[in-house]
């Protein structure tokens, strides 16, 4: 074709592309709408046990397992008035009790295991794979079976209905998760910045403090959320070690409601349930913004 | 401003050793430049000055202390870095700053030797950014003034330029130049670019596989190359090597004919000759002349590069004026003069 002339062929040509663009978008179209409605059904299913709870926290005890309903008849605000005080100690006490061994524990986790790591990652000491290698070996090694020597060894130190035994052990880098988790993020930061820092007349500790863990804020982070949560829902270990309700931790108090002759409280202790997971809630919306910032902070070179 | 001197310095790591016993003296003052192929040991010697790694076995003196045991802080030494190292959550200020903070420096002198930094590496409106801000010139700029700041008897550099892009090198290789003018401070400076090293260097260490080939200004190493690996190592384009034997103050080259040797060349056996490309003559003036095609013409602007192949099945390169007009698969008939090639033997020693 020497011309550039539009022939009924070509237009017919067009017409079919574009049915074609056409009836391919509404297949995309379509895909797309099938996708977000499985998305959204799964969304609700896995959220409906907490949205139950939600609505089991307002309503009267005869209703919570009658009703499987999210919408409550009457809200019964009271429940959570109920019960903060419907134990013989205060719920005042127990998230008060919470937060000083979470706080206490987050605060030690997050230090010694950064030290812990930062040796690994960047100091010489003799020994050291071997101490690697025996720090990995300890994560294979479930809690459970710690559990009763190291009763023992804290009964036989008087820690036993104290918090000592909930605390100490995280400022001693117990927790090889952390570790690791910041051994490989330090590895990644360039060795010139240490070097440099050496130059600048820096001690190994100086470089830890001032170029390296204002460094690893994402891991630090990511290691102060894990370790609250975990500890704050920690279940077993203030079960072992405390047996006064004075010294109770929130799970423990949430545990007495369930009464052994069969008389529970339930909706107070769903509202219970409700404000005690407020705070994991709050802590990681405070911390993921560290993690965000710190990603941001990259871009050395 | 400090002399360095290394004596009989080695380094190994486990049983591979990688630094062979080093005797060096760098003068008062000096730009001394580290040059050799990758891996040859002039980054780790230059490590092993700043004190960020252990020597095996030898001494290094900064002035007339040995520093063996000084910790690379204590040395009054400032290192600048291949990749920067500026601390990425300080901004340009702090990072100029750090150092002197360490020592415990009065606030006032902190703020003085910052700002005359910043004016000097004009980065003054730079200096509340984060490293992240900067481009890579910039970036360099200020690792230069983190250096510059601790008013240091020695500069070391790591091959400072090689993140850059070629443009950016040319002018901070001026800059660097007109720096060590002013300051006058002994640098010593690590690259595998030769360039930089002939450009910049007051004097040039050309080391190869944790040994030292030579030690001279950039006009002896060109013109003088003590060794065949000197001779064409330096110089861009290479220097063509011929293989002869020699016999007689002749040499005979194989399948190219005979070169008469210069007076100062009393050798037998076997013989490398080397012509510069800019050194062999289009047209077979000489004392050999050498018929070949050209097998690739590399246009430069200002000159031209021609790779001429010779009946021996060698290729040597020419240098011709950017105005002539060489083709490829052109005839072209070549010659060299005894007097201007340099003569290496058997070990690859110059003759003469």
């Amino acid at each position: 074709m020497s011309e550039a002339t539009i022939t009924p062929a070509m237009l017919s040509t067009a017409e079919v592309a574009r049915a074609y663009r056409e009836a391919k978008a509404k297949r995309a179209k379509r895909a797309g709408l099938l996708k977000h409605v499985f998305l959204i059904v799964t969304s609700l299913i896995m959220i409906y046990p907490l949205l139950w709870m939600l609505a089991s926290s307002l309503k009267p005890d005869n209703q919570i397992f009658g009703d499987l309903g999210l919408w409550p008849r009457e809200f019964q605000w009271q429940n959570y008035w109920a019960g903060w005080n419907a134990l013989p100690v205060s719920f005042t006490r127990f998230f008060w009790n919470s937060t000083v061994v979470t706080v206490l524990s987050v605060i030690g986790n997050v230090i010694s295991c950064s030290f812990a790591a930062y040796a690994f990652a960047r100091l010489e000491f003799s020994g050291k794979t071997i101490w690697f290698a025996l720090m990995m070996m300890t994560l294979m090694i479930p809690y459970h079976v710690v559990l009763i020597p190291q009763y023992l060894l804290f009964l036989n130190l008087g820690w036993v209905d104290t918090y000592l035994p909930l605390i100490v052990p995280r400022f001693l880098a117990g927790d090889a998760f952390f570790i690791f988790l910041m051994i490989q993020f330090f590895r990644q930061l360039p060795r010139e910045l240490d070097e440099a820092a050496m130059i600048d007349g820096c001690s190994p500790f100086k470089i830890y403090w001032a170029i390296i863990m204002p460094l690893s804020l994402p891991a630090m982070a990511t290691a102060a959320i894990f370790s609250f949560i975990w500890t704050w829902e920690d279940f077993l270990g203030p079960l072992v070690y405390l047996n006064n309700i004075e010294d109770y931790t929130v799970p423990l108090a949430l545990r007495s409601f369930i009464s052994s002759d069969g008389v529970s409280q339930y909706g107070p202790m769903f509202a219970m349930s409700i404000l005690s997971i407020l705070p994991i809630l709050l802590f990681f919306i405070i911390f993921q913004r560290l993690i965000i910032r710190g990603i941001a902070m990259s871009g050395l070179k | 401003m400090a002399a360095v001197t290394l004596s009989e310095v080695r380094k190994s790591y486990g049983q591979v050793p990688i630094i062979h016993g080093i005797d060096l003296a760098v003068n008062s003052g000096e730009f001394l430049v580290l040059v050799g192929p990758s891996g040859c040991g002039k980054s780790t010697l230059l490590r092993m000055i700043a004190g960020l790694e252990e020597i095996t076995d030898g001494t290094i003196a900064i002035g007339d202390r040995i520093v063996n045991d000084l910790p690379a802080s204590q040395r009054n030494l400032s290192m600048v870095f291949q990749s920067y190292a500026l601390y990425p959550h300080m901004s340009v200020r702090k990072n100029l700053a750090f150092g002197l903070l360490n020592l415990k420096m009065p606030r006032q002198e902190i703020e003085r030797r910052v700002a005359e930094a910043a004016r000097i590496l004009r980065i003054e409106e730079l200096l509340e950014r984060k490293p992240r801000q900067l481009s890579g010139g910039q970036k360099q700029r200020v690792a230069i003034g983190r250096a510059i700041v601790r008013e240091p008897q020695l500069f070391l550099f790591d091959e400072p330029l090689s993140n850059l892009d070629a443009e950016l090198r040319v002018q901070m290789r001026v800059e660097l130049a007109g720096l060590y003018n002013r300051l006058g401070t002994t640098m010593i400076y690590v690259t595998h670019d030769q360039v930089e090293a002939m450009t910049m260097a007051t004097r040039i260490v050309v080391l190869n596989r944790g040994r030292i080939e030579q030690v001279g200004t950039p006009y002896e190493l060109y013109n003088a190359p003590a060794n065949l690996f000197v001779a064409t190592f330096i110089g861009s384009p290479k220097m063509n090597v011929l293989a002869g034997t020699a016999a007689g103050g002749k040499a005979e080259i194989k399948g190219l004919g005979t070169l008469p040797l210069p007076d100062a060349i009393r050798s037998d056996g076997a013989i490398s000759i080397g012509v510069r490309p800019e050194q062999v003559v289009i047209g077979g003036a000489g004392d050999l002349r050498i018929e070949g095609t050209i097998s690739l013409v590399e246009y430069l602007g200002s000159e031209v590069f021609l790779y001429v192949r010779v009946a021996s099945g060698e290729t040597l390169l020419v240098q011709a004026p950017g105005q002539s007009q060489y083709k490829i698969h052109d005839p072209i008939t070549l010659g060299v003069s005894s007097k201007e090639a340099h003569y290496f033997d058997g070990d690859g020693l110059r003759l003469g």
